[in-house]
């Protein structure tokens, strides 16, 4: 196993915005990480490239084991030589995550000058060579221009190109394509995943976007207010969700001959990480909701199909309470 | 792809000397630049050789701004007097722009301790109007020329560190701060490559703004005695010498004064031409 995340909580202050969080990710696998807004996606990303102290937050418990190596331990000059090396982030807006005032040849270039130990030449040279596997065309060219002189889907090409740069062996994308128009983003993480494919790279792969979890990923986890609901296959979790939850989000995207207004949406919000339910997070808003759903925490379980999930009243399992 | 070519009206300095303003104040600064830098070979006189029969000369055509009280020529005495005002006012706001943007940096970037104790410090020297600074500092260090780059440095001081911490802690919180650090830069190559630049252009106008204050802080500290001592000529000392002769001669206090008005009221113009010039976003919306 390339990562081996066990039981991870985060806290920031007296806050804990995830708790239990436990995946693994083998060499080439590609993981899809969904939920709705605050259900702790960016958290998970950036503890796992060691960014926590960032928003002032740490590694309450658990682990986070990457390549045998554990994370929350390693000091921070480890956790630098890694990241970008081994490990590299794609961050959710490509507008902002190019440096306005520098040149995008230099940007990239210093990636695999930093990591690879290229000189400059030779940098620029497999920066150009980058750009072009991107479909970027007049690669020279581009890497002369500012930032504002190019387009989102661009930039966020570019952005990839920063990630792959180092040559890592896994890829943490962090909603990738939501800052863009709908008719690029599919371009997009097509061209990420092939290019993750191609590498045989790991990818960690956020999003709240169902289908591109079902065009992309491997295997999916389902975090809910911090907590994972549930993990499995893809093919899995779209033939037979276990979870309320997981079942609801598929609901939610459209498909062909659909009944006007049948497209249904998830009653309620996201929990607040300062008042959380007591017992299973989702019961408020849960169409299955029983006895103990209120009082006792759910539990992960291994269900019939290689995957597990945290609930009293699976859809397809028997109740454990 | 040839040779990329380098546009001059594509340059910062193409964008100033686009307005008209940046072209009319340019063309003065360059003027005082080039009359300080050539004085010698622009003027017949010395500024410092005493002519006595010819002293209090109103402007004439062998003295184009007269002569003062020891019949020095004026011109000449403006002339050299240029060099002081500027090579010290420079001089010192250069002192304050490095020391004020390696001081910001550091406290805006690393934060915590240093910084609070950077800030206290700053902002007591900040609580003085920069004159009562200057006087303090070249009471202690002693008049003259280095006495008075020092001292109008350490005036400036403050506000360097204050625009250049304020610049930094807003661009350390950019989304591509965050990606250089997920892909492992250090802190050096995130404030010498990223942040500084990133802030740099409000520093370069304050630059050109601070240095017409400390054009009128030398002539201040010359007029009080305490810049470049006599016979080397400063725009304030000069001044200061016409007070005495002031209905006798105006022309020796009013000149030096014209220098330092006229060429103070250019810095500004073309700090303020700078300002749209350095502009990012204005740059997009005029190409």
């Amino acid at each position: 196993m390339l990562l081996r995340v066990k039981n991870l909580s985060v806290s920031i202050g007296t806050l804990t915005l995830l708790e239990g969080v436990s995946f693994d990710l083998a060499k080439g696998e590609i993981m899809g990480l969904v939920g709705e807004s605050g259900s702790g996606k960016s958290l998970t990303a950036l503890a796992l490239t060691g960014l926590l102290p960032l928003i002032g937050g740490r590694v309450t418990a658990g682990s986070l084991e990457f390549d045998g190596t554990d994370m929350v331990t390693q000091p921070k000059r480890k956790l630098r030589a890694l990241r970008g090396r081994r490990i590299a982030f794609i961050t959710q807006n490509p507008m902002t995550a190019l440096d306005p005032v520098q040149r995008i040849g230099p940007q990239v270039d210093f990636v695999s000058r930093t990591h690879l130990g290229l000189d400059r030449k030779a940098a620029r040279a497999r920066t150009i060579a980058l750009l072009t596997q991107l479909r970027i065309p007049q690669a020279d060219a581009i890497c002369s221009s500012y930032p504002h002189q190019l387009s989102g889907g661009m930039k966020q090409r570019i952005v990839i190109a920063m990630a792959l740069a180092g040559d890592p062996d896994l890829i943490v994308a962090d909603e990738p394509t939501t800052a863009l128009d709908v008719t690029v983003q599919a371009q997009i993480i097509h061209l990420l995943t092939r290019l993750v494919r191609e590498r045989g790279l790991s990818l960690v792969l956020i999003t709240h976007d169902m289908g591109v979890v079902a065009q992309a990923c491997d295997k999916v986890a389902v975090l809910y207010a911090g907590r994972l609901a549930e993990q499995k296959p893809v093919h899995a979790l779209f033939a037979s969700p276990q979870h309320p939850y997981s079942a609801a989000l598929i609901d939610c995207i459209p498909r062909e001959g659909m009944a006007p207004g049948s497209l249904t949406g998830i009653p309620g919000n996201v929990a607040s990480a300062t008042a959380y339910p007591s017992g299973c997070r989702f019961h408020p808003r849960c169409p299955r909701a029983g006895a103990g759903c209120d009082t006792k925490v759910p539990v992960q379980r291994g269900l019939s199909d290689a995957g597990t999930v945290a609930c009293h009243y699976p859809l397809n399992g028997a109740p454990d309470v | 792809m040839g040779v990329a070519v380098v546009k001059l009206s594509d340059t910062t300095l193409g964008r100033v000397m686009r307005r008209p303003k940046g072209v009319i104040a340019g063309t003065w600064l360059i003027l005082v630049v080039f009359v300080a830098v050539f004085a010698p070979y622009l003027t017949p006189y010395e500024y410092d050789i005493q002519d006595l029969p010819n002293a209090f000369r109103a402007p004439d055509a062998a003295h184009w701004l007269g002569t003062d009280e020891f019949g020095r020529d004026m011109l000449t005495r403006i002339m050299y007097g240029a060099r002081t005002s500027l090579s010290v006012s420079t001089i010192a706001i250069g002192i304050s722009v490095f020391c004020g943007m390696c001081l910001g940096a550091a406290s805006g970037y690393f934060g915590g301790r240093f910084d609070r104790a950077v800030t206290a410090v700053i902002d007591l020297t900040w609580s003085f109007p920069e004159i009562l600074v200057a006087l303090i500092l070249v009471a202690i260090i002693g008049p003259g020329v280095t006495g008075a780059m020092v001292a109008i440095g350490v005036a400036y001081l403050a506000l360097f560190t204050r625009l250049t911490r304020s610049q930094i802690m807003a661009i350390k919180s950019e989304t591509f701060v965050e990606a250089s650090l997920s892909l492992g830069a250090s802190h050096g190559h995130i404030l010498m490559r990223h942040l500084l630049p990133n802030a740099l252009a409000p520093v370069i106008v304050a630059a050109m703004l601070a240095t017409g204050d400390a054009i009128i802080l030398e002539a201040t500290l010359g007029f009080f005695g305490l810049g470049a001592q006599p016979p080397t000529p400063s725009w304030g000392g000069l001044m200061s010498s016409g007070t005495a002769h002031m209905f006798k001669a105006p022309w020796i206090i009013i000149i030096p004064g014209v220098a330092v008005a006229v060429t103070v009221f250019a810095i500004n113009l073309f700090g303020d031409a700078l300002i749209h010039a350095l502009d990012v976003r204005a740059r997009v919306r005029e190409s």
